[in-house]
């Protein structure tokens, strides 16, 4: 017994060298795997901050646009009515994507029937469908429907592409929730509705609600959808069932636009985009964590 | 040992079992996991399911709730009596019977996302009582029977998961209080406790024997044997099911059992 403790820790002793080289060689993988993921992103907001920092004041954030003249180039006006436009377009596709995506979740996490199966299925092909696909369903039932452009249909089209992504994440968080803490809740008389309402939900909270700030960012930088469906506009206009604008589209309009000044509009609509979703996907950390802290 | 099956005079009533226990069988995916056991829970006393590991002592006790129902695969057979009722007959619907018949966990298991005081009173609120001075009037009452209160009355907003382990399994007794059920199961409540949070939930054991009928499964014999007014004793059969060995007061399964196979168990033989 004494011979064999020897004999370990001797081999162990003499296979630590090598063990150490090739701990330090997958770290210096990892850390070189990140450097080449992060340089594109280093250039894109250092680009971004160059080129749009310059445009953003208080006017370019709460005017309307103006066409820019031949004379006067410079007067482009704001970007105040597309600001508003995405919140309308995007705060109305959250109204629907965040109770059909949670109660798809709900349902995924709970059941394993053959429709539970079927269903996620089509939800984990909708998260890889092209997103201009969502405009072109939007555009045919949507559109032809109230004969003519809108937000309304621009959210529709959002929404479809949302609900997957909160379906997927309310699915994973709502499968965290600990068995025992169910059945405490059975065994003292509630019904499972009330279970699901009073212990599950409230527990998978930070986990349901991380995954829509993460929809909702994704669906904030969409262009491809709302391409067709949500016509034009270059006023404040909060009503849904009028045509509109947003954001991602200001950009796709500015940046081949004949005008420098337009061009350069285009670099600071990006830049107070990219601010934006940067800021939901904080948020989304920010509450998890302290969610996840104040349970524990 | 049947003498209180029939119930007619008022005598009958007055000393009738809380709970009733007869040829029950669990079952799970077709595979038996308890079989054919048959006794009686005296109101305001200790019942004990003891036995080694794999004996059933937990399967049995998750039947008298009706909490395999959440299993598919579960079939229980035979029947179950709380007071006349037939637990498994439709007699009464399964929230109601859960809420006369409270459970306390292996592991204490607060719901992390409430304070103590929602905590102790979820039970009420999830059967739809909101009468605040109701709730408050019962979880005082249900945290002073936990002896609780003392230590938890200036922070009852608190998050549950800042009390110990040893609170935390008293706070999950006090929620099953406030319910106020005749029966309360315990399932080896003890086991993830320091002796002295053990100790502590012993002592109320006993005290609480004054207002509920408590059943409980502990693979620790001498907790058995210092809390238990009655003591049933599983064994695993040949094929793996639970059977009912010997059930009799803790003073004759201890000292005088019948069955040898209980005195091995009992003198540390096996298990």
């Amino acid at each position: 017994m004494v011979e064999r403790r020897r004999t370990v820790h001797d081999i162990a002793s003499r296979k630590l060298r090598g063990r150490k080289i090739r701990s330090s060689i997958y770290i210096g993988f990892i850390v070189s795997a990140i450097v080449v993921a992060l340089i594109p992103l280093g250039f894109i907001v250092v680009a971004l901050l160059v080129k749009g920092a310059h445009v953003i004041s208080a006017t370019f954030l709460t005017a309307t646009p103006v066409q820019p003249t031949l004379f006067d180039q410079d007067n482009i006006g704001g970007i105040g009515n597309a600001i508003v436009g995405s919140l309308v377009v995007d705060g109305i596709a959250a109204l629907m994507a965040v109770p059909m995506g949670v109660v798809i979740g709900l349902y995924l996490s709970e059941r394993s029937t053959r429709t539970a199966t079927i269903l996620r299925s089509v939800s984990e092909i909708m998260t890889g469908l092209p997103s201009i696909l969502f405009g072109v369903f939007s555009y045919i039932y949507i559109v032809t429907w109230m004969r003519g452009y809108s937000a309304f249909a621009a959210s529709v089209a959002l929404a479809l592409l949302m609900t997957p992504v909160i379906s997927k994440a309310a699915e994973t968080a709502l499968r965290d929730v600990p068995l025992s803490l169910k059945e405490a809740g059975l065994a003292l008389g509630a019904r499972q509705s009330t279970v699901t309402l009073k212990v599950i939900l409230p527990y998978a909270f930070p986990g349901v609600f991380t995954g829509v700030l993460l929809a909702l960012a994704r669906a904030v930088g969409e262009t491809a959808p709302l391409l067709f469906v949500i016509g034009a506009s270059i006023i404040y206009d909060w009503n849904p069932a009028h045509p509109s604008t947003a954001m991602p589209l200001m950009i796709f309009n500015y940046a081949g636009s004949f005008y420098e000044s337009q061009q350069a509009a285009a670099w600071g609509v990006a830049l107070t985009l990219v601010v934006i979703v940067f800021a939901l996907n904080l948020a989304a950390r920010f509450v998890a964590a302290r969610m996840r802290r104040e349970q524990y | 040992m049947e003498q209180n099956i029939s119930t007619g005079g008022s005598t009958a009533v007055l000393t009738a079992p809380a709970m009733r226990l007869r040829q029950v069988g669990v079952a799970f995916a077709g595979r038996t996991a308890v079989r054919n056991v048959t006794f009686n829970v005296d109101e305001n006393k200790v019942t004990s399911l003891i036995g080694p590991s794999g004996s059933g002592k937990t399967t049995l006790l998750r039947s008298l709730n009706r909490l395999h129902d959440l299993t598919k695969t579960a079939v229980v057979t035979g029947d179950i009596y709380l007071r006349d009722l037939n637990v498994y007959g439709g007699d009464l619907p399964t929230t109601l019977l859960r809420s006369r018949i409270g459970m306390v966990f292996q592991r204490p298991n607060p719901f992390p996302t409430m304070s103590i005081y929602d905590n102790v009173v979820s039970g009420l609120r999830f059967n739809g009582i909101k009468d605040r001075a109701l709730l408050d009037e019962a979880a005082e009452s249900a945290l002073i029977s936990a002896a609780l209160w003392d230590s938890v009355k200036g922070r009852l907003k608190a998050h549950a998961s800042t009390l110990s382990g040893g609170e935390q399994q008293r706070l999950c007794i006090a929620r099953a209080l406030a319910v106020e059920p005749e029966v309360l199961l315990m399932d080896e409540p003890t086991s993830s406790l320091d002796p002295v949070s053990t100790q502590r939930i012993e002592e109320l054991m006993t005290e609480l024997k004054q207002r509920v009928t408590i059943v409980i499964v502990t693979h620790n014999m001498q907790q058995a044997a210092r809390v238990s007014d009655n003591c049933a004793f599983l064994l695993m059969a040949e094929d793996r099911a639970g059977e009912l060995i010997e059930f009799a007061t803790t003073e004759k399964i201890f000292h005088n059992p019948d069955d040898p196979r209980t005195l091995d168990y009992i003198q540390g033989r096996f298990g």
